[in-house]
């Protein structure tokens, strides 16, 4: 009798979790998107996706994970719609045909942030490479993503114009976390470590211990995001009119003003910069 | 997560009175307030109970019926393969049960791993289109927790069947019948290893979250909350909804054992 009271029991659960897959396939409106750490962990989509949603009832499900590994994702057709932060990894994308076009959508900007002590003698300079280069003189820590993300692309080629080998020092000074961006902030700040990191989730970001920015404002540390529609020819689940209404939507006036209009502690995240028409 | 913003206006902090657990270092002003976090943890944990809010609510029903789901689909494969192999005799028997002991230890993000590139729209069972639904979910749940339920038993249903084997070999009882049989009276000892199975799904985190995407209001379950919250550094957040998980799984403990110890009383009266 216990049994078929247990059993009774999990049943129940298992006609709870039918009628939710029921719920959750019937709802054709919707659409996936392969996006980054940095603009999900920063709240970028809860203001959105409302507005949107009530325009057009289109749900938008948004899978946050780094830039290549969002790509890879949209190469095997898992997402309707590509929101990333690596223009060469893009454009790459959209040339083998796997979606486009690509459209320069809005930007912000990397920093370097670091312990009080400052270590290297970097903080308040501007000059990326010249920093990086001297916190590898002063063989000073440094956590990197290491995932092949949007940033740890951005940071091998900050490293590669610093002319710095960092193979070199990996395990040493050189630590590669292999993780997302948050994770790579709390190793970092854990451990007294310089990191490079996108403005917004900085901004956002709870932990920060007693850290700062050391340096910002360099022109090479200019963060561009762009859309893409995946390409229904090579994927045919895309759902390539939702997913374009919503590119449309994002690129539109209305669109971007939304996006400016997202702040955290009075700061503006990104900034919107889709070519006008 | 949403919650916050509820969580924080319904705590009023008297953050003072924890302040005496800080050690404070001449240079910061923050100092070390590791028990001062646990103890906001735990006041967080409650405030987030309490107050009833509807994200929190959704994605525990989430974590507990994919987590059920996947322990029914479980334990229907693995009390049928535990016992089927503890009754029988076959070549390669010996492989079989190393097998399933070994595949106890699945890591979870390579059970992930092999469900993602199975069902994504690439892969084999493409079609069904099943990533990234709370159904992807309880197939990598089922694979990582179904050989801790069929090796356990396996074990258990053996020493057992060690009892009755000369009478049923004596009274030539079928086989399906004798399972039956010897599956009833280990059912006490069955229950625990459902939960242990059932404690490993609901707490694992490297399966859900490839197949699942931790997508808000769809596939976001316990664990990949609190990994999202541990990402964006809301540490205390984070700790906060794992003590809600544990809650969960002590809850789901409680029920189970005064099910069975009803039963068993039932059954001795």
């Amino acid at each position: 009798m216990m049994s078929s009271r247990l059993l009774s029991v999990l049943a129940a659960a298992a006609v709870g979790t039918g009628a939710l897959f029921g719920v959750a396939q019937a709802d054709d409106k919707s659409i996936i998107v392969q996006s980054t750490t940095s603009t999900a962990n920063s709240g970028l989509y809860d203001h959105l996706l409302p507005i949107f949603k009530e325009k057009t009832g289109i749900t938008v499900n948004v899978v946050a994970v780094g830039t290549g590994q969002a790509i890879k994702n949209a190469q095997n057709c898992d997402g309707d719609v590509l929101l990333v932060h690596a223009k060469a990894s893009e454009e790459k994308f959209v040339a083998e045909g796997y979606g486009g076009p690509r459209t320069d959508l809005m930007y912000n900007d990397f920093i370097i942030v670091g312990p009080p002590s400052d270590p290297a003698g970097v903080a308040g300079t501007s000059d990326a490479a010249a920093a990086m280069k001297k916190i590898a003189g002063a063989n000073s820590l440094f956590a990197s993503r290491g995932d092949d993300s949007g940033t740890h692309k951005k940071e091998k080629a900050l490293w590669k114009a610093a002319g710095v080998d960092t193979a070199a020092g990996s395990g040493k000074w050189y630590r590669e976390t292999g993780s997302g961006m948050g994770a790579t902030l709390n190793a970092g700040i854990g451990m007294g470590a310089y990191v490079l990191t996108d403005r917004a989730t900085w901004i956002s970001f709870k932990n920060k211990g007693d850290y700062k920015i050391a340096v910002e404002g360099d022109k090479s540390l200019f963060n561009q995001y762009g859309v893409i529609l995946v390409n229904k020819e090579k994927c045919p689940s895309v759902k390539a009119d939702l997913g374009q209404s919503f590119v449309d939507w994002l690129l539109s006036g209305e669109g971007q003003k939304a996006i400016a209009s997202f702040k955290l502690d009075e700061q503006q995240l990104f900034f919107p910069n889709a070519p006008t028409s | 997560m949403r919650a916050k913003s509820i969580v924080f206006r319904l705590l009023d902090l008297h953050l003072p009175a924890f302040r005496k657990f800080c050690i404070f270092t001449p240079e910061t002003e923050q100092g070390l307030c590791i028990l001062h976090d646990f103890a906001e943890s735990f006041r967080l944990a409650f405030a987030l109970v309490v107050s009833g809010d509807r994200d929190l609510y959704e994605i525990i029903l989430l974590s507990v019926q994919v987590s059920l789901t996947a322990l029914l689909a479980s334990c229907i494969i693995g009390f049928a393969l535990g016992t089927l192999v503890a009754l029988t005799r076959f070549p390669g028997r010996g492989l079989v049960i190393v097998l399933f002991n070994t595949f106890m230890g699945l890591p979870p993000v390579v059970v992930g791993l092999l469900v993602y590139l199975t069902l994504s729209r690439a892969g084999p069972l493409g079609t069904l289109g099943l990533l990234y639904t709370p159904a992807a979910m309880v197939i990598a749940q089922t694979i990582l927790i179904t050989p801790i339920i069929a090796a356990l038993s396996r074990q258990i249903v053996e020493d057992l069947f060690g009892e009755y084997d000369e009478l049923f070999r004596s009274l030539s009882v079928p086989v399906h019948q004798a399972m039956a049989a010897v599956l009833w009276d280990a059912r006490y000892s069955l229950i625990t290893v459902a939960l242990a199975g059932f404690g490993r799904a609901i707490a694992e985190v490297g399966a859900v979250m490839i197949v699942g995407g931790n997508i808000d209001h769809l596939t976001r379950v316990m664990t990949t909350a609190i990994a999202l919250e541990t990402s964006k550094g809301d540490l205390a957040l984070a700790l906060a909804l794992g003590i809600v998980l544990l809650a969960i799984s002590m809850a789901v403990n409680a029920a189970a054992l005064s099910l069975s110890s009803t039963a068993a009383r039932q059954a001795y009266a």
